[in-house]
């Protein structure tokens, strides 16, 4: 019998290693799987990257977890947002490397890694500073930037619904990373609102196959992120 | 002659005049997001936000606000009828496909080619975020950008070259400014409009970079 249900947040995330490239979903302060964050710093890996779209805000969440001193790489587009005190703060004293992505790019890496394509290449960032380094090409007259794929080896999503085969549904504009990541990620854990039987989720509905998804747990009442 | 420039709003005002019917936009943070205020009730726009709404309504009211439904500049905001969600990727599909008829920006200058920077002063002070500025200025179909015309110490902001690191290369389609309605043609920058009272020396003389008047210019309408 197939059941990614499992019992606790600490069993969720019990064997993720230190030196983990580790995907958070969310953007602004929708989506952010705040329980699964708080378990992975309970659980204690170090030497973390994390790839996420802002570098949390306030004090709670990705701010919190960027707090530990256990992350040693931020993957994002926009860490400067309101309140991004904690990332700031070690940015400014030099503990914290920033790769800085297009949120397009961000998003399409993930994709690719999550698709098996071996990368791909598109016109943002071509003519930037983003772009230096990397290989270009002109195709049909236009200038091109090859993005290499962005594979996790742990993603951590928040979904409104989840059965045991891992089929999720989201909320609203919280959905935003979730899929993508959900595909691009070697173990993808899924905090889930509400946990329903199988047929329970009409299957034209599922917004997250099962395939992509290794552990469900559910948290029925989702704190707030970006707290301060 | 005297002139006055334009207010913000009036900038906003100014573009939403032109926003056409049944146009997908994605609307900048700031300046940009005041021009759906502005739309002439009789066309249906639909707004964009690159973290997966289309259709995206105003603002809610007091208390009905929804945190797992805000903009790309996090601000709350409602749904339409007929509106979708969809995830990040499928967002700036939209984008980088052409599928998203305008995007308006804001920026910080803007080069005689069509050339824009909007997302970096090249100040090492700040860690720097691009958030989707490259990718809406690379895809969208069309882009708008509406700015004051000079800095507030005065310096141009239209410049022949820009200084700040690039957003990207050759995309603007057409400049709003406070003193005027400028086109990014092939023969370089072509002034359609100027603020009344404004003469064409003196909007030389407030940009770095070489002007041409259109034949048919008119005044900025009130």
């Amino acid at each position: 019998m197939l059941n990614k249900i499992v019992p606790s947040l600490a069993a969720a995330v019990a064997d993720i290693q230190d030196g983990s490239t580790i995907l958070v979903g969310g953007f602004g302060n929708a989506g952010i799987p705040v329980e699964l964050i708080d378990a992975l710093i309970d659980q204690g890996a170090k030497d973390l990257t994390v790839v996420t779209n802002n570098a949390g805000s306030g004090r709670t969440d990705v701010a919190k977890l960027l707090a530990t001193g256990r992350v040693r790489k931020i993957v994002c587009s926009y860490p400067r947002s309101a309140g991004s005190v904690v990332f700031e703060e070690l940015f400014a004293a030099g503990k914290i490397e920033l790769e800085l992505v297009p949120q397009g790019t961000l998003s399409e890496r993930m994709r690719a890694a999550g698709a098996g394509i071996g990368g791909f290449f598109t016109p943002t960032a071509a003519g930037t500073r983003l772009a230096e380094g990397k290989e270009t090409r002109r195709i049909e007259g236009r200038e091109y930037v090859l993005e290499k794929p962005l594979k996790g080896d742990v993603a951590l999503i928040k979904a409104e619904t989840a059965d045991r085969w891992g089929n999720l549904t989201f909320r609203l504009a919280a959905r935003n990373f979730a899929p993508t990541m959900a595909m691009a990620a070697a173990l993808t854990v899924v905090q889930a609102r509400k946990l329903v039987d199988l047929g329970g989720i009409d299957p034209e509905q599922v917004v997250t196959p099962g395939v992509f998804v290794d552990r469900v747990v559910e948290v029925s009442n989702p704190a707030p992120a970006g707290q301060a | 002659m005297t002139y006055k420039p334009l207010a913000r709003e009036a900038i906003a005002r100014r573009v939403a005049l032109d926003v056409p019917d049944g146009a997908f936009v994605n609307l900048g943070i700031g300046l940009p997001t005041q021009v759906a205020n502005y739309v002439p009730a009789d066309r249906e726009v639909i707004y964009h936000s690159e973290n997966g709404i289309l259709g995206m309504g105003p603002a809610p009211a007091k208390g009905q606000e929804d945190p797992d439904l805000i903009n790309a500049g996090k601000q709350p905001v409602t749904l339409m009828p007929g509106a979708s969600i969809f995830h990040h990727t499928d967002a700036f599909a939209m984008i980088r496909g052409g599928h998203i008829d305008l995007a308006l920006l804001g920026a910080m200058q803007v080069g005689a080619t069509g050339d824009l920077a909007n997302w970096a002063t090249g100040d090492e002070k700040f860690p720097p975020a691009v958030g989707g500025a490259m990718d809406l200025a690379a895809g969208a179909a069309g882009v708008w950008v509406l700015m004051e015309h000079t800095t507030k110490e005065g310096e141009p902001k239209i410049l022949e070259r820009c200084t700040y690191p690039l957003t990207a290369e050759r995309v603007v389609d057409r400049i709003y400014t406070n003193l005027a309605v400028i086109d990014v043609t092939d023969e370089g920058l072509l002034v359609r409009e100027m603020v009344p009272g404004l003469d064409f020396e003196e909007l030389q003389k407030k940009t770095g970079a070489r002007l041409r008047l259109a034949n048919d210019w008119r005044q900025i309408p009130a």
